[in-house]
């Protein structure tokens, strides 16, 4: 990737568990480097500014906008994407709570929504209605309208199936 | 699209500097990036270099000291918005935050960035100035104190020189018998107009013994407005709120508003004058509990 004379960086980084050594240049952006180079294309870029939610990834658990991260800031560190969310080929019970509840529609804002979901509920395992809402609120559904993603959130662990 | 820069990675202030020194304009100080890379990816700016200041250590603390807390710039949005110092001993400070942008940015995002960064739009500063902050600048050659009243010079222009690291803010805790809000008014992430009030009642509780007025996002920067205060100080509570109107009016004509896709200056200049008096029924109610 990099002509001569540019800078590059070494990343070490995991990715859904996956260890890579890899290197990027300063002004790769995490998302094209998941997307692209390791070819894991459930991160969408939308908007491109950080408003939008589709590209939410979890660096250290903690969620990030990757349109707007450069990659070298996953440096030693772990990142979870959408698919690392199942285990051993069974769903994450948010997913099974979403795909209960109905909570999408088109599906191209549900990555950065179940993974926001899990950061709301690995800090608040029993969330309100609206602090499920306060959350949710920097990302953005186009189809459904919000109160079906609600309800999936609210849900989790709660439906007969799991 | 970002275009390739080089990045640096000082460990100090002081190799910060030197480098920002070094590269002269064409550098830019890194920190968390929200903005600085939007802007970058717009085409907007460029520069070749961008100095990472993450990894010189202890620039992220929030500590208490004499009556002051002290916030390391690269502190985040969201390290601000969950510490139990500021929930304590700060809670305007913590609700502000909890209101900018949307989580990944307050999770990457820091209070220096953001205050050096000086975007019109942005809620921190407003505060701030209410609540009588200032800054650390440092640089290879030592350090200095900014006040917030001197910090912010033009839209997106701070009083940091080129080889400055804005390494905390100092933030006066307010006084048991002051009462302190921030309100703003927006559609979408952005704010369109921030009101920040600062009252100290005296001892009794019944009149305004100092207030601090300021306004942001509605013109070019953030500002006190001490001809709004000067209405305010040394009135009863009651005359006071009976001179909000009068207050208001003055906040809003100070703030430079300006015509934009927020709202026209006529219409900012009037929400101006509803946040302040919000702003200053609340605290009169927290003063009266």
């Amino acid at each position: 990737m990099a002509d001569s004379g540019r800078q590059t960086l070494p990343l070490s980084f995991s990715v859904n568990g996956t260890r890579y050594d890899i290197e990027v240049e300063p002004h790769e952006l995490l998302l094209d480097v998941i997307r692209k180079r390791l070819g894991l294309t459930g991160s969408k870029r939308s908007c491109d500014v950080q408003v939008c939610g589709a590209c939410t990834v979890l660096v250290n658990g903690r969620p990030v906008s990757s349109c707007t991260l450069p990659a070298f800031e996953a440096r030693d560190k772990d990142v979870l994407t959408i698919e690392g969310m199942a285990e051993d080929g069974k769903l994450h019970p948010i997913q099974e709570a979403f795909i209960e509840f109905g909570g999408f529609q088109c599906g191209f804002c549900t990555p950065g929504m179940i993974l926001t979901a899990k950061t709301l509920l690995d800090e608040n395992p029993d969330p309100t209605e609206e602090e499920v809402i306060e959350y949710m609120n920097g990302n953005i559904c186009r189809c459904t309208g919000y109160k079906k993603i609600v309800e999936s959130i609210m849900g989790v662990g709660k439906s007969e199936a799991s | 699209m970002l275009r390739p820069f080089r990045l640096e990675e000082p460990d100090s202030v002081k190799a910060a500097s030197e480098s920002l020194a070094r590269y002269g304009d064409s550098a830019k100080i890194y920190a968390g990036g929200t903005e600085l890379l939007l802007a970058m990816k717009e085409g907007l700016v460029h520069f070749e270099c961008l100095v990472n200041v993450k990894k010189i250590p202890g620039l992220d603390g929030i500590d208490l000291d004499n009556g002051n807390v002290r916030i390391g710039a690269l502190s985040t949005h969201r390290q601000l918005e969950r510490s139990e110092t500021l929930q304590e001993k700060l809670p305007v400070l913590v609700e502000m935050e909890r209101n900018v942008a949307n989580l990944r940015v307050r999770e990457v995002g820091t209070l220096g960035g953001n205050l050096t960064f000086a975007e019109p739009h942005a809620d921190p500063g407003t505060l701030l100035l209410a609540l009588d902050a200032a800054v650390v600048a440092q640089k290879a050659g030592g350090s200095r104190e900014i006040p917030m009243t001197e910090f912010f010079v033009d839209a997106y222009d701070a009083a940091v020189e080129e080889d400055e690291v804005l390494t905390e803010i100092v933030v006066p805790l307010p006084a048991a018998n002051a009462a302190v809000r921030y309100r703003k008014f927006g559609y979408l992430e952005r704010p369109s107009a921030g009101v920040a009030l600062h009252v100290m009642a005296d001892a009794r509780r019944e009149s305004v013994q100092d207030v601090r007025v300021a306004v942001g996002c509605v013109g070019p920067k953030s500002m006190r407005v001490e001809e709004a205060e000067a209405v305010l100080r040394g009135k009863s509570l009651e005359e006071a709120a009976q001179r909000m109107a009068e207050a208001g009016d003055i906040a809003g004509r100070a703030g430079d508003a300006i015509s934009d896709l927020h709202g026209s200056a006529e219409y900012k200049e009037h929400i101006v004058k509803v946040l302040l008096t919000r702003a200053f029924n609340d605290i009169r109610a927290e003063l009266a509990g």
